[in-house]
């Protein structure tokens, strides 16, 4: 990503002041710091959890538990070298975090917070008291790192790794964010539906950002083990859990540095409450979790997006372009002969309790065919919609596309078959720009997986990515809002967002819901033209639409229903003067 | 384990999984009506125990200052929009409401001394205490961000939960206090001891839902709650406001809570942070339940119950490991169960 000047300045300002930070300061400030990267690192995977993937958990602090238990454990029990039970402790952690995604994330949303709840009182309790690890004492004796024989004895020496890790850590995650996959992540905020039918497999990305949080919380607690050479249940309880949520809220939860912030933020007004709160209280306790309690319900209430943003304001944005030059195309899919069928309805039905959404409809669209079905409001377009592209699956009746059965298939195999769709209530992310929240139409185009994307050796297969992007947006005409907020555009081109994001997918059937609405009548024509280049280049389309000139000048057949039914089908001129069609339209002349 | 102990011990899992129950279905309603999973639930419990404890004792509880300072908060921002909306003829109702009955029932404190009092009054007084900071609670945390997504809330919900457990520290204090039984009054079946308290708890907790349950087929108020919890935008359309249904919902789980915390401090010692993990094992309940189903809920809770008391015999270090990784196969099987579909 291209930084704008400032932010470079600013970046670079902080390390050289992390750089400098333990020569000028005193010991106490040097632990301060310390325990802020520690945090901080966690805090990192809260962030990715949270703010980007939509979901969330108590149970960082449990994570961390296992990383620094795993580590004192081997190395004090078995002399296992540190370096070795980094790994290990990862290991144990990727085992658990895996095992309680799973059950979990096919839940929806909350369960999986109530979860991490009960998970990390559990393993809170039982580090207590397996005799193992020491019960609620704890493993003393923890041997200190070496890195090429320099030991690391202080929490000088360790200042350096601990923020070596963290904003590699930042690193990595920024670069995953920015990638295929990242968008991906992002694209669960906005709930699964669009994100399955752009062919993301949500429940996967759920369990990698679950589990990747995860690691890092175990990264952290293996540090910490280190540092304090000794470990016991304490820092690893549910009330570190939620203290860990309160630093990514307070923060910023949707911005990577938010984390660094947040975890500051809190550590420095945890330490300065606890020292002057006993003395206003005249005893001791952890009177600072009221202060904490209350300034988050007012940062949830006041500036859901934390601190971060507030600060943000003031150096200008960036966003990531495309490269025009020199990017070879993506492979496109060959296209079906043309007037061969592509997608064959039989006898769809969709029943919602003992409302019959579809009954038994039954149509075909032709590869080079614009295909319009039309109805009056309630008549069951959009359920049929849903139908066929897997988003809410038929009740009975068949459904083949280029030959395959497909009525079972989830929505994401059915979109790397080939066909995409747009959404009738628009599905884009606001806040991502427009060319990215087109890339994720291009999702199935690209191969580059997680690691890959951290390394940033999925640069140039991502640079064909938005390429293509691209290429659609200028397609669509909206080269001009190409970079700007999807949320920033008027209704009726977010509805050429769509159209675009699906365009990017390399589909040879399209499903547009309501692609006209609320677009001028300049934009309804550059559409319609756009719609008969794509039927000359051999795509099948198949369109819901309740602007009946737009209809019946573009569509080589037409499918009308009504209460689910089929009323008739046939050319659009065969239509106009069919006189059930005008009497559901219009109602009977008594 | 001869049978002697199995009774007695499965005596201990029923009663506590009556409490849980009870705190189960209050979960699940407030959940069903606001979204809100309401952690806090718990606060109740160990405010409504303490409060008794503290006025049996002579002491004046610390909730009163809660009260106190909740009422003036509402007051002042009801007040204020009310002036903005040049409503004045609403401000002495306002007033009233929220600063004028706290007071009024700190004085009645202060004028009566509550330790001599019997105890359905001490109960009654506790209830009064306690109960109307739950809607105060949904007034000030929840109904600001009622729109706000059910991770939102829940993450407002962990910061109430937090706020109150560290003023339960400063009301109440480290120490844990437990009140003296309701009944003295055993029975012997066999060759078990039946206790009083334990029998007092389950009829108590019996009742309670049978009122619920009638409250809920066969009142106005109760019929509203359930078309909110079906339908919210379908309910608000019918003139039901989301609002009254939130705080009523609250006042409901504040009773509860408060109710079953009186109930409980016989039984065990109660600290000032015991309430989080009594209500937690509400939530296991709820969650066995799907946060949905009512009979489900509290089946679970006793079952919850049963549970730790019988862990409690054989692992006893390790019966909060247990009732808590029960949740894991619980969650397995309704993930098994459910297909979740997004709402278009």
């Amino acid at each position: 990503m291209k930084r704008s000047l400032p932010a470079t300045i600013l970046l670079l300002i902080f390390i050289f002041a992390l750089l400098a930070a333990p020569a000028l300061l005193p010991e106490f400030h040097v632990t301060l710091l310390n325990y802020i990267g520690l945090y901080a690192i966690v805090t990192l995977g809260l962030v990715m959890l949270t703010g980007v993937g939509g979901l969330t958990s108590f149970g960082q602090a449990a994570f961390a538990g296992l990383g620094a238990y795993t580590t004192a454990y081997l190395t004090t029990v078995h002399g296992v070298s540190p370096w070795l039970t980094l790994p290990a402790g990862l290991l144990v952690t990727a085992i658990v975090a895996l095992s309680l995604g799973l059950v979990t994330l096919r839940l929806s949303g909350h369960f999986l917070p109530l979860g991490t709840i009960a998970w990390g009182i559990s393993l809170y309790y039982l580090f207590g008291n397996l005799a193992v690890l020491g019960g609620h004492t704890g493993i003393s004796g923890v041997p200190p790192l070496h890195i090429l024989d320099v030991e690391l004895r202080s929490g000088r020496d360790f200042f350096y790794l601990i923020w070596a890790i963290l904003l590699g850590l930042i690193l990595a995650t920024r670069n995953l964010l920015d990638s295929r996959e990242g968008r991906a992540i992002r694209a669960l905020k906005g709930g699964s539906v669009m994100a399955e039918a752009m062919g993301v497999n949500t429940p996967r990305s759920k369990i990698v950002v679950f589990a990747v949080a995860a690691l890092y919380a175990a990264v952290s607690g293996w540090l910490y083990a280190h540092l304090q050479r000794f470990v016991n249940p304490t820092p690893f309880s549910l009330t570190q859990g939620i203290e860990y949520l309160f630093m990514a809220v307070v923060g910023g939860v949707s911005h990577v540095w938010g984390a660094i912030l947040g975890a500051g933020l809190i550590t420095v007004l945890k330490q300065w409450l606890q020292d002057w709160l006993p003395r206003l209280m005249g005893e001791s306790g952890n009177f600072e979790m009221i202060v904490f309690g209350l300034l988050m319900i007012l940062v949830l209430h006041r500036a859901r997006d934390g601190v971060w943003p507030m600060l943000q304001r003031f150096w200008p944005q960036e966003v990531r372009r495309a490269r025009a030059e020199g990017v070879p195309r993506l492979a496109k899919r060959p296209l079906p002969e043309p007037g061969s069928v592509l997608l064959e309805v039989t006898d769809a039905s969709k029943c919602f309790g003992g409302l019959v959404a579809n009954d038994r409809v039954s149509f075909r669209v032709r590869a080079g065919e614009i295909m319009a079905l039309i109805g009056p409001n309630g008549a069951g377009k959009s359920t049929m919609f849903n139908g066929i592209s897997g988003v809410d699956p038929l009740t009975s009746g068949r459904v083949s596309f280029r030959g395959q059965r497909v009525e079972s298939l989830p929505a994401r195999r059915i979109a790397r078959l080939g066909m995409s769709r747009t959404f009738q209530h628009v599905r884009l992310l606001p806040a991502m720009s427009v060319i990215e929240n087109v890339a994720i139409g291009a999702h199935l185009r690209g191969r580059k997986s997680f690691v890959a994307a951290a390394c940033r050796t999925d640069r140039d297969e991502d640079a064909r990515l938005l390429h293509e992007a691209a290429v659609q947006i200028e397609r669509c005409g909206l080269r001009d809002q190409m970079y700007e907020p999807a949320g920033n555009l008027p209704l009726g081109r977010q509805r050429l967002v769509e159209i675009a994001r699906a365009l990017a997918a390399d589909p040879c059937l399209l499903l547009l819901d309501e692609p006209a609405a609320g677009l001028r009548y300049t934009e309804k024509q550059a559409l319609a033209e756009l719609l008969r280049r794509l039927r000359v280049e051999g795509m099948g389309i198949l369109l819901v639409e309740h602007d009946m000139e737009f209809v019946m000048g573009l569509a080589d057949h037409v499918v009308v229903m009504d209460f689910g039914r089929k009323l008739a089908a046939g050319l659009p001129e065969e239509i106009q003067r069919n006189p059930t069609v005008v009497e559901a339209y219009l109602g009977g002349v008594e | 384990m001869d049978l002697q102990i199995a009774l007695l011990l499965g005596q201990d899992g029923v009663t506590n999984g009556a409490i849980y129950a009870l705190l189960a279905l209050a979960l699940v309603l407030v959940f069903a009506v606001t979204r809100v999973i309401f952690i806090p639930q718990g606060e109740f419990v160990a405010f409504g125990a303490l409060t008794l404890a503290s006025l049996q004792a002579g002491k004046l509880p610390g909730t009163v200052w809660l009260l106190l300072a909740m009422g003036t908060v509402i007051a002042l921002i009801e007040g204020a929009t009310a002036v903005r909306a040049h409503r004045f003829r609403r401000l002495p109702l306002i007033l009233l409401l929220n600063c004028g009955a706290p007071l009024l029932l700190a004085a009645s404190l202060l004028a009566v001394s509550p330790a001599g009092l019997p105890l359905p009054l001490q109960v009654l007084l506790t209830l009064m205490l306690v109960v109307p900071l739950a809607p105060m609670l949904y007034r000030l945390a929840y109904q600001p961000v009622a729109e706000a997504s059910v991770l939102a809330l829940l993450i407002v919900s962990v910061a109430v939960h937090v706020t109150l457990t560290g003023l339960g520290l400063v009301f109440f204090g480290a120490e844990g206090s437990r009140t003296p039984a309701f009944t003295d009054v055993s029975f012997e079946v066999g060759d078990a001891v039946l206790h009083g308290q334990t029998v007092l708890v389950i009829v108590a907790s019996i009742l309670l839902i049978v009122a619920l349950y009638f409250f809920f087929e066969r009142t106005l108020y109760g019929k509203a709650l359930r078309a909110t919890a079906m339908n919210r935008t379908g309910a608000r359309l019918m003139g039901i406001s989301g609002d009254l249904a939130g705080l009523l919902s609250f006042t409901l789980a504040g009773a509860i809570g408060a109710f079953s915390g009186v109930l409980i401090s016989p039984i065990t010692t109660i600290y000032y942070d015991s309430g989080f993990l009594i209500g937690l094992k509400g939530f296991v309940g709820a969650i066995i339940g799907g946060l949905a189903s009512y009979p489900l809920a509290a089946a679970g809770a006793v079952l919850v119950g049963l549970l730790e008391a019988y862990s409690s015999f054989w692992a006893s270090a390790f019966k909060e490991v247990i009732v808590f990784t029960l949740i894991i196969p619980v969650l397995l099987w309704r993930s098994l169960k459910t297909r979740h579909v997004e709402e278009a």
